[in-house]
């Protein structure tokens, strides 16, 4: 694919997203407008991410996607292509030597460094789109700082389920400042949303970017009597044996029986290697 | 013992070689040509240039026959070569007062300078399926009029002079592009109209309809309804004169609008306008009538809470590359989403039957 400008959009539409990157970057939290073109693949299908990781990558970097944690999820294979292809950079399934990690709806289990950048792929980036379907209104909230409405929502769950009733895409607060969509991760993985790497959130058919800059503060939003809680399926993983990771829940056969295995399946498999062993291994072996 | 699903990558080749078997068909059958499909499924080729944003009869050609006749997936084809071109300039506006028209015709006027033009239209054919057509039947030669050699003037431009239609007030501001900045609100009319251009054919004419059905009505006349070749100028900076540097076909509408006047506008018609590549007659008919019902506001009109009024509605939800692309992304894997849910219903649910429980047996 020659034909095509290094990681396939030309110079100045870079050029225009890295602007919008560095805007984002410099208001944690806040959704900066970009004009996001018309990717060879679906809006919807991680194009807000394809643009960002491409005005994000140089050729010396080492590419690694995953989408529901695992590297070999079809969706997750064509932009792992597309790159290679269009960047020729290298692309790797572990997460240790990736530089840039392109995802959607998990955040790898090993802790991310410094020298690395994490890439969200964002359906909705507007965390009151749900409570509040118009743009300019949404928007005059946020400038206003406006988040009762939020609040009110979480209270209703609480007063009609006895508990928040959002399970992922969980709204959180960034530097006491933006309440921001941190895309459809399980709740479970929010903590790790304070960490070392940079992380940059693309949403193409909604024309966003935002970010969050390494060691930002980050709190999910709660109340002192119902606390926030990162929540998992009860089980070790069978595979590897891990009770620290977000598990997938497989359905084996007929009967209905399950097992758990670890979603994001680079750390499965490292740990595998360094010798753990979950329940059905050693049912196996035994 | 389960064993991970690998092998995307395999799965993902072996589908596209089906895929491409799929199109091609039985192979006893000739392959089409793109040649055929340009002349034959004109108004396909037509939607696809317009709602693709791309005048370019050929590529949009090759996109239908690439996406086995489905347009909107060809219509996505052509706009993402379309955001690969490099932008040399913008050209001069058109104009569609010197078009060369195929068709013209005004519902406004029994007959005005350049006169009632039918053209090739299916208006007033009978639709009686053609059975002859499945023997391929070969069509005798239409008759052929001198064409006019001086401009068809626009009908508004005959009430202008009476002062009786809303003039359009002149501006040589260069208007915003939907394709290099990304959409707020509110918006402005240029955009507006460069949104409904592009949206889906099917929702336009559906917010249009909506119009007439009493959703924000706007009694739409159709003024002028042309067909027809425009030349394409663009200044040349380094000629420092404009040179012609093409011919595009066109379809335009302008409706005159019945209009009692507001607080700030005197009673007079007003205009709603559309302009589509091609002949597509339908969908700029439909872009008028979206076009007139989103101005309320300039006109002082009341907001009645139509949604053909709401210029975040119409605008948001017009392209069909956008909504297909959404729309089917639910079918790419959820399982980490899914799998949260299962949790907290199942957690909801034990809590729930702890409340219920105990009543039971106090009672």
């Amino acid at each position: 694919m020659n034909e095509y400008n290094f990681a396939y959009l030309d110079e100045q539409t870079k050029r225009m997203i890295r602007r919008a990157i560095l805007k984002g970057l410099a208001v944690p939290g806040y959704q900066v407008p970009f004009a996001s073109r018309e990717m060879p693949m679906p809006y919807g299908w991680g194009t807000g991410g394809v643009q960002v990781s491409a005005a994000t990558l140089t050729p010396e970097d080492t590419f690694k996607v995953i989408d529901q944690g695992a590297d070999d999820t079809t969706n997750a294979v064509s932009i792992r292509k597309f790159f290679e292809n269009t960047a020729g950079v290298e692309t790797t399934e572990e997460t240790e030597k990736a530089t840039v990690i392109q995802t959607r709806h998990r955040i790898p289990e090993a802790k991310l460094r410094e020298d690395q950048i994490i890439v969200y792929q964002v359906p909705i980036p507007e965390p009151l789109r749900f409570l509040e379907p118009r743009e300019t209104e949404t928007r005059k909230m946020h400038s206003l700082e406006e988040y009762g409405l939020m609040h009110v929502k979480l209270y209703e769950d609480i007063s009609q389920h006895g508990a928040i009733s959002t399970a992922y895409a969980y709204p959180v607060k960034v530097l006491d400042r933006y309440v921001m969509d941190p895309s459809p991760i399980p709740k479970f993985d929010n903590p790790k949303l304070e960490m070392d790497a940079i992380q940059l959130f693309g949403a193409g058919r909604e024309q966003r970017i935002y970010a969050v800059p390494p060691h930002t503060k980050v709190v999910s939003l709660d109340f002192e009597d119902y606390p926030f809680e990162a929540t998992k399926a009860d089980h070790p993983c069978d595979l590897c044996g891990a009770e620290d990771s977000y598990l997938d829940e497989v359905i084996m056969d007929d009967a209905g029986n399950r097992m758990f295995v670890c979603s994001d399946t680079d750390y499965c498999r490292s740990r595998r290697e360094a010798g753990h062993v979950g329940r059905l291994v050693e049912e196996n072996t035994a | 013992m389960y064993v991970a699903v690998k092998g995307g990558e395999t799965a993902i080749e072996n589908a596209h070689a089906w895929l491409a078997e799929e199109r091609r068909g039985a192979t006893d059958i000739d392959e089409l040509s793109i040649a055929q499909i340009r002349e034959q499924l004109g108004l396909a080729v037509n939607r696809v240039m317009a709602e693709g944003s791309l005048y370019d009869p050929d590529l949009a050609t090759l996109a239908i026959k690439q996406s086995r006749g489905d347009l909107i997936e060809a219509i996505f084809l052509i706009r993402a070569y379309r955001t690969t071109l490099p932008r040399f300039g913008y050209s001069n506006p058109v104009k569609t007062g010197e078009m060369a028209c195929d068709r013209r015709i005004s519902a406004t006027f029994k007959d005005a300078p350049g006169g009632q033009v039918l053209g090739p239209t299916f208006d007033y054919t009978h639709r009686l399926l053609d059975f002859k057509l499945a023997a391929e039947g070969e069509v005798p030669a239409a008759l052929t009029a001198q064409p006019r050699t001086e401009a068809t003037p626009h009908i508004t431009e005959f009430l202008k002079g009476e002062d009786i239609i809303q003039d359009e007030p002149a501006s040589d501001t260069t208007p915003g592009d939907l394709t290099r900045e990304p959409m707020e609100f509110p918006s402005n009319r240029p955009l507006r109209l460069q949104s409904l251009t592009r949206g889906d054919e099917g929702f336009v004419l559906g917010m249009a309809y909506s119009t007439q059905r009493g959703y924000a009505r706007n009694h739409a006349f159709v003024g002028e309804l042309r067909i027809g070749k425009v030349g394409v100028e663009m200044d040349i900076p380094e000629l420092g004169f404009a040179i012609d540097i093409g011919e595009i076909e066109l379809t335009e509408c302008e409706t005159v609008n019945q209009f009692k006047g507001s607080k700030t506008e005197p009673p007079q018609f007003t205009r709603g306008y559309g302009l589509v590549f091609g002949q597509s007659e339908r969908k700029s008919i439909a872009m008028a009538l979206v076009d007139r019902a989103l101005r309320w506001e300039e006109l002082g009109e009341d907001n009645l809470g139509a949604p053909a009024q709401d210029e975040e509605f119409v605008l948001s939800h017009a392209d069909n590359i956008q909504a297909t692309g959404f729309l089917e992304h639910i079918k790419l894997p959820h399982y980490v989403d899914f799998q949260s849910e299962l949790e907290l219903v199942r957690k909801l649910r034990r809590e729930a039957e702890e409340r219920i429980t105990p009543k039971e047996a106090a009672e």
